[in-house]
Parts: structure tokens; sequence; C-alpha cells
């Protein structure tokens, strides 16, 4: 009995990062991109001679690295990415996921879609041009999102004739407004994504430059942390009562932790009901475990009956989330018809499906200024804002300060079936702070 | 010591094996597609590890174009029979009958007519969420299709109109009439399955290995020789080591010059290819949006 990772047919443990890059077309985002993948030999023949064909018919005589992704047939003839697009591609150490955003119309929406399983975002920043607004927009979605890891890229460095005086000026410039912001770890590498300075390899034009290369950055970023590991949090999504002879005494909770470990003989809470029990065994297809951690799949196995469902919650006894009924969220709109106070939507939180009602907008925020509106009477697609709901059930929710699993939220128009709003939950009881949440 | 950290292929397979149990537990009506390819191959260990000691909460449906490599069949039919799983098998040959599917004259490949006969599989069985193995690197029209898709009541995909999916949070709303494709391996890459097969030691048909066929050199690919494939006096037959990348309607699946002889031997190969899997698939090269188009009209 042992958590010892099975094997994968070599020594080394490749983890797995999740990453994020917004920007707009000119900002050498999917010059960037290309690149890493190329690379990394992550493009293929066929993809490259479909790239061809495309750029052949257009005539544009450059081939758009774009095209790659922007599968869609009205992304090609408009020249634009409608969605978030998912491109793969590993290294020896790592294998990643980019969630690629647009940056132009729907960038809100799509960004924070991006950035909801992101471990880290690049933030682009032409060297030309410095701090700009769409950097601020970028950088407090990242913010917003908890991503725990962001990678600012001052880009076009060859433009700029390689000056350290340039980069270390947008660098301060940056500082100085993230410091308002909760991001827990910034990192700034100058590069040319075009003649490839310090993106794969360390650029021998800016022998100034201490770091690493970008792609080493991704490789290194140490991500372990990123979940939570405190908190014992286990939502259950299926009770697994298989009723066969040889079996007829198992009733596993079928659930994927949340948060924190949980070890057999420990004593858990059923919430919202309040029940206790202790773990008796921890099952998988691969045996049985004495501990088990997030983001582990698992079925917990309990020393006595106790009454739990779909929906329910299991924590530790000595560690518990909120169960509460009225909560605040900072909201993030995702369609065209606006939230409406006094409405009632469902709403989905970890795997409880409930109702609620828009009691009332606090404030809006204007993500280019980063200022309050507090005078806002809806919310509109692409807006976000601090929301007070009621449910109809209670939630057994963290903060997603703390736990972005146990702390989001997703709102769904209850006529159409659309998913329209994304949620934060905020920390309950407290002034609201400076700028974030 | 616990790392409390997991690696690539471990956070791939919580992540399906979560996906697998949401859709088990919203939906009355789901099913699972099985070709005996590699990738429902897969699709059959993370149900394994989802809900075991338990039935699988779903039973296993193939939508057969009656033109198979024959392996696969037998492999089909026997995995189905050792996980005590109910298999439901609909055919082209009886829809053709039927008149649900109808030949486009000249066309050689069954894949699109697989169409009708799931959406009316769906329909008969009064399935409301289909499992489908499709992974987002396969294709850039799948790159951007949700894990829980939604298809209309005639089983179409809207992309410019699909629901935001965040964090682990998929909405399963519908109206009746409706319906969900899921894809719990929309993450894992071509190289991911094969070490996942590697790792899991899973059984695969033989014809992802090495082995001898005679082929004939259509469009830049090696396709099978078989009594499906019209021959013209141009084509020249070769007999040649081969083996295939990816498994669809035997007419249409190109097959690749390999010696590889074990799982370790396919990633090595993959691992230093020049051309993508589905670079082996005719019906893929029929236009720039070839999937796209498929897929609106209700492809997997």
């Amino acid at each position: 009995m042992t958590t010892a990772a099975p094997s994968q047919g070599t020594d080394e443990r490749i983890e797995l990062l999740r990453f994020t890059t917004a920007g707009s077309v000119d900002d050498g985002k999917s010059t960037l991109i290309g690149r890493l993948l190329y690379d990394s030999k992550s493009i293929f023949e066929d993809q490259m001679e479909a790239l061809q064909r495309s750029t052949d018919l257009t005539g544009e005589g450059t081939i758009n690295l774009a095209n790659l992704t922007d599968g869609l047939r009205a992304e090609r003839e408009q020249g634009i990415t409608i969605d978030v697009a998912y491109r793969y591609f590993s290294t020896p150490k790592r294998e990643f996921i980019i969630a690629d955003t647009p940056g132009h119309i729907q960038y809100t929406r799509n960004m924070v879609t991006g950035a909801s399983t992101a471990n880290l975002a690049v933030i682009l920043i032409d060297a030309r041009n410095g701090v700009i607004q769409q950097t601020r927009r970028h950088a407090y979605i990242a913010s917003l999102l908890r991503i725990p890891h962001v990678v600012v890229c001052v880009n076009k460095m060859d433009l700029v004739d390689y000056s350290e005086e340039a980069y270390q000026a947008i660098v301060n410039e940056f500082t100085t407004f993230a410091t308002h912001m909760q991001i827990r770890d910034i990192r700034f590498i100058p590069i040319s994504a075009l003649e490839g300075d310090n993106v794969v390899d360390k650029s021998d034009n800016m022998p100034w430059y201490e770091g690493r290369s970008f792609l080493r950055c991704l490789e290194t970023v140490h991500i372990a942390n990123d979940r939570n590991l405190h908190d014992p949090r286990f939502p259950v999504q299926w009770v697994n009562r298989p009723q066969t002879d040889e079996h007829h005494d198992f009733r596993g909770f079928a659930g994927q932790i949340a948060g924190g470990a949980f070890k057999v003989g420990e004593e858990v809470i059923a919430l919202p009901s309040g029940k206790t029990a202790r773990i008796k065994a921890i099952h998988t297809f691969d045996g049985e475990l004495q501990e088990a951690f997030s983001p582990m799949s698992v079925n917990l196995l309990l020393d006595h009956e106790i009454d739990i469902s779909r929906g329910d919650m299991i924590a530790r006894s000595d560690n518990v989330p909120y169960v509460e009924q009225t909560l605040d969220a900072m909201i993030c709109w995702m369609h065209e018809e606006p939230m409406q106070v006094g409405r009632k939507y469902s709403l989905k939180h970890t795997t409880r499906v409930t109702r609620c009602i828009i009691k009332e907008l606090q404030f809006r925020m204007d993500i280019d200024t980063l200022e309050r509106d507090l005078d806002s009477k809806d919310l509109e697609l692409n807006e976000i804002g601090r929301v007070t709901l009621m449910t109809t059930s209670p939630l057994t929710y963290d903060a997603y300060s703390r736990n972005r699993q146990t702390g989001s939220i997703i709102i769904v128009d209850e006529a159409t079936n659309q998913t329209v709003g994304a949620g934060m939950i905020c920390e309950p009881h407290k002034e609201i702070p400076a700028l974030d949440e | 010591m616990i790392p409390y950290s997991l690696t690539n292929l471990e956070t791939l397979e919580t992540e399906s094996i979560h996906i697998m149990r949401e859709v088990a537990a919203e939906f009355e009506r789901p099913v699972l597609l099985f070709s005996g390819g590699k990738d429902s191959i897969c699709m059959l260990r993370l149900a394994e590890k989802a809900f075991r000691p338990s039935k699988f909460p779903f039973p296993l449906l193939h939508i057969d174009t009656g033109h198979n490599f024959p392996e696969l069949i037998e492999f089909r039919d026997r995995r189905a029979a050792e996980l005590g799983a109910k298999l439901i098998v609909r055919t082209v040959d009886e829809a053709l009958e039927s008149g649900i599917a109808v030949q486009t004259p000249g066309e050689n490949s069954r894949n699109l007519l697989q169409i009708p006969v799931l959406l009316a599989a769906l329909e008969e069985f009064k399935f409301d969420c289909a499992f489908g193995g499709a992974r987002r690197d396969e294709e850039k029209a799948r790159a951007k299709e949700r894990i829980l898709s939604f298809r209309d009541a005639f089983g179409q995909w809207d992309p410019k109109n699909q629901r935001p999916e965040l964090w682990s949070l998929y909405n399963a709303r519908m109206n009746p009439g409706e319906h969900m494709r899921a894809f719990p391996l929309s993450n894992w890459t071509e190289t991911d399955v094969w070490r996942y097969i590697g790792r899991e030691n899973l059984e695969i048909p033989s014809i992802y290995f090495s082995h001898r066929r005679n082929v004939v050199r259509r469009d830049g690919q090696w396709l099978p020789v078989s009594e499906l494939l019209p021959m013209t006096e141009s084509d020249e037959r070769n007999e040649l080591n081969v083996r295939v990348r990816t498994i669809g309607d035997i007419s249409c699946t190109g097959c690749v010059e390999s010696d590889a002889a074990t799982v370790d031997d396919i990633i090595e190969e993959i691992s230093v290819a020049r051309v993508t899997e589905r670079g082996s698939r005719a019906d893929d090269k029929r236009s720039e949006a070839a999937m796209e188009d498929r897929k609106k009209e209700g492809y997997f």
C-alpha cells in the first residue's frame, strides 16, 4: 500500500504545465508560440504543407503561424481568432498546454476561460511601446483568476538595440502597478521572438540579462505547490455501489480531491449535513492507498454509513469550508444578454447544481482604468463586477483566493442553458480589499 | 516521502476520470463510442478507473462501416466481453439497406456515412451524451471544441456558439432531444496515448505494430490492398513492413512504413515523426475544413 506514482516508462517525472497567452496581432504572440512549437519540433511537415497551401492561396507570401490553429473557416476568412485555441508541445522536461486567447473582441471572456486552468500567464509587451492599457488588462485578469505565475516577455528587443535601459524602464513600470495586484510570482525576460533571442537559448545580444531563457523558465518554474495542499476537500461526484455478491458491502464515494490530502483513519465531516465518520479505506482501481492528495481521483470508504450524495463535500473535521447561502463573488459576464439584478439563474459549484438569485451588483470594475463603477445597474458581456448572490441550497466553499476548485462557480441561463457567467467567490465577512477581488 | 505532485500522465488521467464521472452523474443515458482503436482503448481503461468495482454505468456503441480491418472487429468484441460491458453495434450496411444512409456516387470511403447511423442510434436508444475519444491535438477544428460539446436536435455542432468552459465545471444542461458529446481525452496528445498504453500494459490490435502488407501508393499515402479498394491500371502493388497510426475505414486508412514491434518502438517512432497522425487519413485531406464540415453535421 503506497501512494508511489506508477512508472511512466522513464525515470524522470515529467510534469504538465498549462499556460495562457493573450495579446493582439501585432505584439508578436504568434511568432513566439510558432517559434516554441517549431523549435520543439511540434510543427509537422503536413501542417507546414497546409500552411504553405493557405499562404499560396492568400498570396501573402509569408507563412502565418496563426493559421496552424485558427482552424475554423470563419476564422480563416476573417483573419481573426474566435475562440480559445489549445496547442500542445513538449520538451524532455515538461509537457505544455497553451491556451491561446485572442486579444480583440470578447477578449475578457476568452482570457478568463483560458486563465481558469492555467498555472502560468505569459504577458507580452512591445519594447517600443512599454506598458499599455492592454498590458494592465491582462495583468488584472491574471491576478483576478489567481494564475500563480506570470512571465512578462518584453518583446522586440532587437528594435530597441537590445537596450538594457529600455528593458529596465518597462520592468519598473510593470512592477509598480503590479504591486496593487495579487500576483505571487512575476518574472521578466527580454526577448525577440522574431530573432529567437532568449526564447529557447540565451541570447548573446543581451549579455546584461542574467536570467533564464523563456523556454527554460517554462521548464523550471515550480508548480507542485500551485494547488491547495492545506485544506482537505472532496466534492462527491458519484456514489460507487456495485451491489454485487463479491462487493455487496462496498460503498465508495467517488470524486476528485479538490484540496489538501486525506489519510486512512482520519475523522472527516460530510457537508452540509455535518455528520462525521472515519476514513476506512481509500480505494482506487490500482489498489488501496494510505493517503491521497489533490488532484487525485479516488473512492473514499467510511467506517460507518452516513447519508452522503452527489453534490455534498467531505472535509476533515478540524478544517471545514464555509457553508452559506449568501455570498459575494467577482463575476465575469459572458453573454450578450446582460446580467440582471433580481433574476434567477442556475449555478454550478464543485459537483453541486443549484439555483441562485442575483441580489445586488456592488460595483463594476472598469478593467481599463482599474476603477470601480458604483453606479452600474447591470453587467454586460465581458464586464466584471462584484455581485451578491443567494442560493437555494447552501454552498460549501472556500474563497477563490484560497482554492480555485472550491471557490469557483459558473452561472447558467435557465431558459437557454447557456453558460453566461463565471464567478470567483470572495472571502466572506471581510472589508472589500483595496483593488483586487 | 510523498511528492504530493502528479506526473503529466497522472494529471491527464485524473482529469479524464473526473470528466467521466461528471457525465455519468449528470446524464440519464450516456453511451461510450468504442471502435477498438487506440484512443477508445484508453477510454475503457479510464472507465475502469472511474467506476470499478461497479459495472460501467453506460453501454458501448460501435458505428461499424463494414469496411474494417478484420483484426479490429475481433479485438472489439473480445475486449467488450472481457470487461463485461454491453456492446451495441449499428452498421452502415443496415443503414444503406433501410435508407437512413445514402452513398454519394463515386465516393468510396464510408466515413461520412457513419454520421446518419450514429444519429439514428442515439435516437433509437435515447442516449443523451456520447463519450468520444477525440483529442484536440489531432486536428485544428477539434482544437477548439469543448470537452462537453453541445449538439442541437439535429446533432449539429455550432463552432461559433460554444459554451464557455471554465475550471472543471461542466455545464450539462440541455433540452429534450438535444444531446452532448463528451471528450475526456481532449487534452491528451498522441504520445500521451501511447505512453498510457505502455504504462497500463493495454492490449491493442496487432495492426498498430509493424507487419507485412500489400499496399498501393495513392496521393502520397500507402493504402492497404483489400477487396474494398478499387484498383486502377497504374496502381503498383508493394509488399512492405507497415503499421497504422490511426484506424478508420480500411479504404482510406494510410499505412506508414515501420518496423515498430513494441509500444516503446512506437513512442520512439512518433517522437521523430515529421507528419501528424491524421496526415495518414485521406478523408481529412479533402479540404482545409474537412473535419469542421463533418463535425458540424454530427460527426464524432
